[in-house]
């Protein structure tokens, strides 16, 4: 990769590699309305700092369903026998002794088990253990490859997703969505490369702050655009109030053809980004009321996911996700905030799980029969998982052993990679990082995680690191 | 959080630019060989002892000159075949090739030379540029007429000729005003100062504009901005729940700095350690707040060692980036790669600030900073009371004293003690176990409920009960062995006494202690929402309340009474653990039972009249006035006044400030950063190791030895670190890049003699900010047109060489602040609360701990400053955001300029933006003559401060005719653009004429002219 491609700007790349901004359209087409109408200018696309990847892709885009405030694998993925024949027994001090502890800090000393509060069952020809919560999940369960290993670093909400999204805990750093924007560039003019989708219920909410989707370091052009269920789906997207569609093309049209003028007169290139950005600014304003409109979806579209049009659900989020995934978008994120069950798992448990497991599993089924699923990876997870141990009726933040699932275009569908110990608290076998889920998702992507990486303060970063290895075992 | 990336650009531009170069006569291993080694060997072959390959270094002479384990020698000077350093990277076998493959790196064939060209002339190492202290040195003589105009002009001048370049023409005047009005005070000029500034035929018209410009209370505003992005100023407190933490005193104290233009040596110092000045002032106090502007975290279930050491780890980051501009950071974990830091100067330099008292997980404590006008408002209070009280002193009262006196007497005599009464039962509605005492107290064990009500019943014989006696007592059991189970604090938020059904009616409750705010007579009102509290979370003390009732109740004959105590506040767990219930039938109840006189007044009265000496005769008369009847009205006033004082101290600004510990924490390095591992030495305060000079402190070294340190004029860095910053404020880059590493993996600077003679010029003008800024914008360096012949931006695009002023998109606040100013809506206040302009619905949604909603102000907060506006870290204002605005979670030196459609939405779509256009238009109908073209001529003086072309004319000439016909047959849009934001339009304008005006407002607020600094 060439230093030389790095730039803050178009117009710094453009100065520096010479390129013709908005050369093909002249300023006679600019200053002829009628050929304005016709012939748009043209968006000047970011196409990616890779010239080609370093291998054949497997997949183009990334949905990733973040069960936020730390989905407990004891009850969804990670079948735990032993544990309930443990409920209400002392956790054995060996296992505990020395580990950062969460909320149970004061209780160290008197820690006890707390058994599956929900039953499992064996989902599809590979009989993959699910909890029975999740039956639509378990429907599709031959599409996804389970990791039941993974750790990570941080025990609190914020870091931990500060480590999900970008790879370290340390605040700002690019998350993938911008390292996938920066690396590959979006299949997108009309709509933001990396789009965000927040819902909620079914548990106590954990905030989620904008650094998630932050760039870092990276130029502010791949960060991620925040897709609101209420209000203007994108910030300040709506005109203003007394300016129609017609009103906003005339004021935008002066303005792209008085910048012209000025361009003209003083050779900026970064007034040529400006025209483009414009009209980028203004194909958004008519794509993303179109996008986020799912009223006119077929209504056995709508049945599938369990959607109603408007209702900000995560149902209605993972029908975005797809009309997002055919419009080119390349990174596509959806958090589910209710998962943070520190008291009354049982019964949380079974309302978080209805909410997310109807239109997970739709968005599978839907994407197979759109065509992209071979092209599209899904990774479903949390940001840490929960304690074997009881904190009252619930339990604590876990970082040692949790679950995760990964289907889509590469996956191995219907398998298991790792395991925790008989309590699911240590993972033992085949340890994945969080790390490593960013190398195999950048490696499915066509992406050598090493190699992609950007200079910041003398030293050349990448998503994973000095860590990350790419989880073979579970690619096709 | 944003970062600048021009970094890379600029590293490899430099390089680039240099590589156009033939390789030079003598090779400077700071410029050519440092970065070369830095970038490419040091990851295997650097100062991290701990990752050293084939055991050879090759950060200093002796250690790349020393013959290896394998017995080759990678350099020995001046022999190129015996040197395995240049075989290495000359060689085409794949195996031995350095750098190797498998690293991602390889070297140019000019960088190869340069390596071979460097063993050849001795292969010498020389300390890193930015390590050694800078040297001044005479300017060149150069000279060229319209150019130079002081050293600086020299220095630049002598690269260009060498160079091959030319400088630009000198930029017109009105170009020249709004570059320096945007420069120096974030605001474009109004058109009345350009005006008088083009036609002011003076010689030194220029200089007096400079002088005026740095004057403006903006050109604090303007730099504090620049200040605050550095040190991570924020209203939040960034982690998790991301609560309000507002410290406006700290971000109006370095408005004032820079507008008192304060000595940097000085504003350092107070920063870093402003609570150890020998007799601080309260802004010093304030202005060591810069040491609690980390992120911090009040997310249950934190543990405060991990966040003891992200605390740690944040200011080390902080304070090294921002006067060292060094990546000491980086050390956290490991030696430092490229850099001569250790891990230990990276625990050892945290330790300087183990001493700041802080909550490691919690709410922080504020310190009330009186400021100058809050102390002589209390002042004026206190004299009014002086004198109120010297009134009530002087009455005379002698008739009124001696039917006083008389009346006593029975009560002097009197034995009317309180009587502690054993309850027959003592309940509790929360399920704790109320277990009676022996001394008739009763003690709440068991579960510890939020909130209890406790019901006890009484049964007693005395008879004309005047009143109820309720201890709240401390418990050796207890929270900081204080009054209740919770963190040690009561609130009582009602007390009742019922005789049977019927309540028994209480006239008047007093205590002989009340928290601030929680006076005991709330304990009479059920509100929930108020209560007596006791102060017990900070003082284990036992607290007495006496209830007296509105007429004496009968009693005898084991009279029951039912007393309900109820403890339904906010505060959980605030329930008096412990306390004891007495009666009494005394005429005037009294907290301690007896009578209510002091001993003192009480003996004095027990003497006959006549016996009583001066001193007794005064006792009694001071006593009297205050509880005379016939000064009840003049107390009143006293209590009213003291407590208008109290109110006033009450209202001091609080902030966040630095408070020394006696008793430092304990810092170790933490293996790997690895907080839970305690196996790493324990360190001392201490400056890296390889920059200290001088005599170190005796005993434990301060913060404010660091200050010292760090603005001490042999340190190599602040002072160059500080010029190159504002170097970059008026230039678009530094001299040296990036601004926040001059380590060994930054570039060297382009003028090392210029960015020296700057330094020096800095320190022997005694840190004088205002000098720097003068002398650096009056240069004709800085005068230069930013427009320049293609030939010149193809030959240096990033303008190394300066042959050409730069052009930049304005900074976030500029670009809102600008609007304002152009439409007239600008509010000019300096300080004070944030502001909360219009922010969209819901942005705050996902927020939570509490869940809150953003409510825009209502007048003039609308129309602040954005440097004033709230900066909330989780979810920056949008607006501000899109414009490359920091979150401010850790230190940003350089903001990204990025330039998207987030950018053209925000402009054309925020009602800021609306409403500032709708503003503007007004304006334009207004003042802008009759015609469009005269009203489009005066937009763009009032804008852009030149004159349109005709071609621009004729585009927006159109748009108003257009647009005028639409709004003219479509009369509710026109009303519904006149209503975005809160501001009424003028009634005197015709509708649709404003809101066709309004596009044209809205086409010129959106122009990248506008925006732009030229």
């Amino acid at each position: 990769m060439s230093q030389f491609d790095l730039f803050p700007s178009d117009v710094s790349r453009r100065a520096f590699l010479g390129k013709a901004g908005l050369g093909s359209l002249g300023l006679a087409s600019l200053l002829n309305p009628s050929l304005l109408s016709a012939d748009r200018p043209q968006i000047d696309k970011w196409p990616g700092i890779l010239a080609k990847p370093h291998h054949k892709p497997r997949v183009k885009r990334v949905i990733h369903l973040c069960m936020a405030g730390g989905a407990s694998h004891l009850e969804t993925l990670d079948y735990k026998p032993k544990l309930r024949e443990m409920d209400g027994k002392p956790m054995p001090k060996s296992i505990t002794e020395g580990q950062p502890i969460a909320q149970l800090q004061g209780k160290r000393n008197n820690l006890t088990c707390l058994g599956p509060q929900h039953d499992f069952q064996k989902f599809g020809q590979s009989g993959q253990h699910i909890c029975n919560l999740f039956p639509h999940i378990g429907s599709v369960a031959d599409d996804i490859a389970v990791i039941r290993s993974l750790t990570t670093d941080a025990i609190n909400h914020d870091p931990a997703h500060t480590l999900m999204n970008t790879g370290t805990t340390i605040s700002g750093r690019p998350s993938m969505g911008s390292w996938m924007l920066y690396g590959l560039g979006a299949e997108t003019e009309n709509l933001p490369g990396y789009c965000v989708l927040i819902s909620r219920g079914g548990g106590q909410d954990q905030p989620v702050a904008a650094r998630q989707w932050h760039a870092g370091f990276l130029p502010s052009r791949f960060q991620g655009v925040q897709l609101r269920g209420k209000g203007d789906p994108v910030l300040y997207v709506k005109r203003p109030d007394g300016v129609d569609a017609d009103r906003q093309r005339d004021v935008v049209d002066a303005v792209q053809q008085l910048n012209q003028l000025q361009n003209a007169a003083v050779q900026d290139p970064e007034i040529t980004t400006r025209i483009s950005q414009y009209e980028m600014a203004f194909r958004m304003q008519m794509s993303v009321p179109e996008l986020v409109d799912i009223s006119k979806e077929p209504k056995g579209v709508l049945d599938l996911y369990g959607a109603q049009p408007g209702d900000g659900s995560f149902a209605s989020n993972c029908l975005l996700a797809r009309r997002l995934a055919e419009r080119g978008v390349r990174f596509i994120q959806l958090y589910h905030r209710g998962w943070d069950h520190h008291g009354n798992i049982k019964g949380a448990m079974q309302n978080t799980a209805k909410i997310v497991d109807q239109g997970v599993a739709a968005l599978i089924k839907d994407l197979k029969g759109s065509g992209l699923w071979e092209d599209t990876l899904i990774l479903w997870g949390a940001e840490f998982g929960r304690t074997p141990m009881a904190q009252g009726s619930g339990r604590d933040h876990h970082i040692k052993g949790f679950s995760c699932w990964f289907a889509g275009g590469g996956i191995k569908g219907g398998m298991s990679y790792g395991n925790t110990d008989d309590f699911g608290y240590n993972a033992v076998e085949n340890v994945v990082h969080v790390n490593d889920l960013h190398a195999t998702i950048l490696h499915l992507m066509g992406v050598d995680h090493e190699k992609l990486t950007y200079r910041f303060q003398g030293r050349d970063f990448r998503l994973t690191d000095v860590h990350g290895k790419v989880l073979k075992p579970i690619l096709a | 959080m944003t970062r600048q990336c021009t970094v890379t650009i600029l590293l490899s531009l430099t390089t680039l630019a240099w590589a156009a170069e033939p390789l030079p006569d003598k090779v400077d291993f700071n410029r050519d060989i440092k970065p070369i080694l830095s970038d490419n060997c040091y990851a295997c072959h650097g100062p991290d002892a701990g990752t050293v390959k084939a055991g050879l270094r090759l950060d200093s002479f002796e250690a790349a000159t020393k013959e290896l384990k394998s017995g080759a020698t990678a350099i020995v000077p001046k022999d190129t075949d015996e040197s395995e350093l240049v075989y290495r990277v000359h060689t085409t076998d794949a195996d031995e090739l350095m750098p190797p493959a498998e690293s991602n790196k390889s070297l140019t064939a000019r960088e190869k030379a340069l390596l071979k060209q460097w063993v050849a002339q001795g292969g010498e190492f020389a300390k890193h540029w930015a390590y050694v202290a800078p040297k001044k040195t005479a300017a060149p003589k150069a000279e060229q007429k319209g150019f130079t105009h002081n050293d600086i002009d020299r220095f630049i001048l002598a690269r260009l000729k060498s160079n091959g370049f030319v400088p630009a023409k000198e930029a017109d005047r009105r170009t020249l005003i709004r570059r320096l009005s945007f420069d120096l005070t974030g605001l474009p000029p109004t058109w009345g100062q350009v005006e008088a500034f083009v036609n002011d035929k003076s010689p030194d018209a220029y200089a007096k504009l400079v002088d005026r410009l740095l004057a403006s209370p903006q050109y604090g505003e303007r730099m504090a901005v620049y200040w605050l992005d550095m040190v991570r100023y924020a209203d939040t407190i960034g982690y998790h729940s991301d609560n309000h933490e507002t410290k406006p005193l700290y971000r109006d104290y370095v408005i004032d700095a820079f507008n008192d233009n304060k000595p940097y040596d000085q504003f350092t110092r107070e920063q870093l350690a402003g609570d150890l000045i020998n007799d601080r002032t309260g802004t010093q106090l304030i202005a060591s707040g810069y040491n609690r502007l980390n992120m911090n975290t009040r997310e249950g279930g934190s543990q405060p060692k991990e966040y003891t050491a992200k605390y740690l780890a944040d200011r080390v980051r902080n304070t090294s980036t921002v006067w060292m501009a060094s990546t000491l950071g980086c050390s956290e974990c490991h030696d430092h790669k490229f850099d001569p830091f250790t891990a230990k100067d990276f625990y050892s330099f945290g330790a300087f600030f183990a001493d700041l008292e802080e909550t490691p997980v919690g709410g922080q404590k504020f310190t009330k900073v009186p400021r100058m006008e809050d102390k002589a408002k209390v002042a004026v209070l206190e004299e009014e009371l002086a004198e109120l009280r010297k009134q009530i002193a002087e009455a005379n009262l002698s008739p009124g004293q001696k039917t006083w006196e008389a009346g006593l007497q029975k009560t002097l005599t009197e034995s009317s003690d309180w009587q502690a009464i054993k309850p027959t039962s003592a309940k509790s509605s929360g399920g704790a176990t109320l277990k009676v005492q022996a001394d008739h107290s009763v003690l709440s064990t068991g579960k510890n409920p939020a909130k209890d009500d406790y019901t006890i019943t009484l049964a007693t014989n005395l008879k004309n009960i005047t009143g109820i006696r309720l201890e709240a007592l401390t418990h050796e059991s207890f929270p900081r062995k204080s009054l209740a189970r919770g963190n040690g604090n009561f609130v009582l938020t009602h007390f009742s006494v019922a005789k049977g059904k019927s309540p028994v009616k209480i006239a008047s409750a007093t205590s002989d202690y009340s928290q601030a705010n929680y006076p005991v007579a709330n304990a009479l009102k059920p509100d929930a929402k108020t209560g007596w509290a006791g102060n017990g979370h900070v003082e284990a003390a036992n607290r007495t309340a006496v209830f007296v009732f509105e007429k004496p109740l009968a009693g005898g004959d084991d009279t029951a009474l039912t007393i309900t105590l109820k403890h339904q506040s906010q505060y959980p767990n605030h329930n008096i653990g412990h306390f004891r219930l007495s009666l009494t039938t005394a005429a005037e109840p009294t907290i301690r039972g007896g009578h209510n006189l002091p001993p003192v007044v009480a003996a004095a009265l027990k003497q006959p009249a006549v016996q009583r000496d001066a001193a007794q005769q005064k006792a009694i008369a001071d006593h009297y006035r205050t509880i005379a009847p016939e000064l009840a009205e003049m107390r009143k006033a006293v209590a009213a006044k003291a407590a208008a004082r109290d109110a006033a101290i009450n209202a001091y600004p609080t902030t966040l400030v630095s408070t020394s510990m006696s008793k430092p924490r304990m810092v170790r390095v933490l293996p790997r950063g690895n907080w839970l591992d305690d196996s790493g030495d324990q360190v001392q305060p201490a400056v890296p190791g390889f920059l200290q000079f001088g005599q170190a402190p005796e005993g434990r070294a301060s913060r404010m030895d660091l200050a010292d340190w760090i603005v001490a004029k042999d340190n190599p860095l602040t002072a160059r670190v500080f010029v190159n910053r504002l170097w970059a404020m008026f230039h678009g880059r530094g001299l040296a890049t990036p601004l926040d590493d001059f380590g060994a993996q930054g570039t060297p600077p382009t003028h090392p003699a210029l960015l020296d003679w700057l330094a020096i010029e800095f320190m022997e003008n005694s840190w004088d900010v205002k000098h720097m800024v003068k002398l650096m914008v009056s240069s004709g360096t800085y005068r230069q047109s930013s427009v320049s012949p293609k030939a010149v931006t193809d030959k240096d695009p990033y303008n190394l060489w300066l042959a050409r002023q730069g052009r930049w998109r304005l900074e976030a606040e500029m670009v809102r602040d600008n609007a304002l100013a152009v439409s007239g809506l600008l509010v000019k206040t300096i300080g004070g609360a944030s502001a909360k302009p219009y922010q969209p619905a819901g942005y705050w949604a996902h927020l939570n701990f509490p869940k809150r909603s953003w409510k825009a102000d209502a007048g003039e907060g609308l129309y602040r400053r954005g440097l004033y506006t709230y900066w909330c870290r989780t979810f920056l204002h949008p607006s501000l955001a899109a414009f490359n605005a920091p979150s401010r979670e850790e230190c940003t030196v350089e903001r990204v300029r990025s330039n998207t459609p987030q950018q053209a939405l925000v402009l054309l779509n925020d009602p800021t933006y609306v409403e500032a256009a709708r503003i503007f238009a007004e304006r334009i109908l207004k003042d802008g003559g009759k015609t469009p073209e005269s009203r489009i001529a005066f937009a763009y003086q009032l804008a852009l401060h030149r004159a349109p072309s005709a071609a621009e004319a004729k585009i927006l000439v159109g748009l108003a005719d257009k647009h005028l016909k639409h709004y003219q047959t479509d009369a509710g849009a026109a009303d519904a653009l006149l209503k975005n934001g809160a501001k009424m339009a003028d009634e005197a304008l015709d509708k649709s004429k404003l809101a066709a005006w309004t596009s044209i407002a809205r086409v010129v607020l959106n122009l990248h002219e506008n925006i732009t600094r030229n």
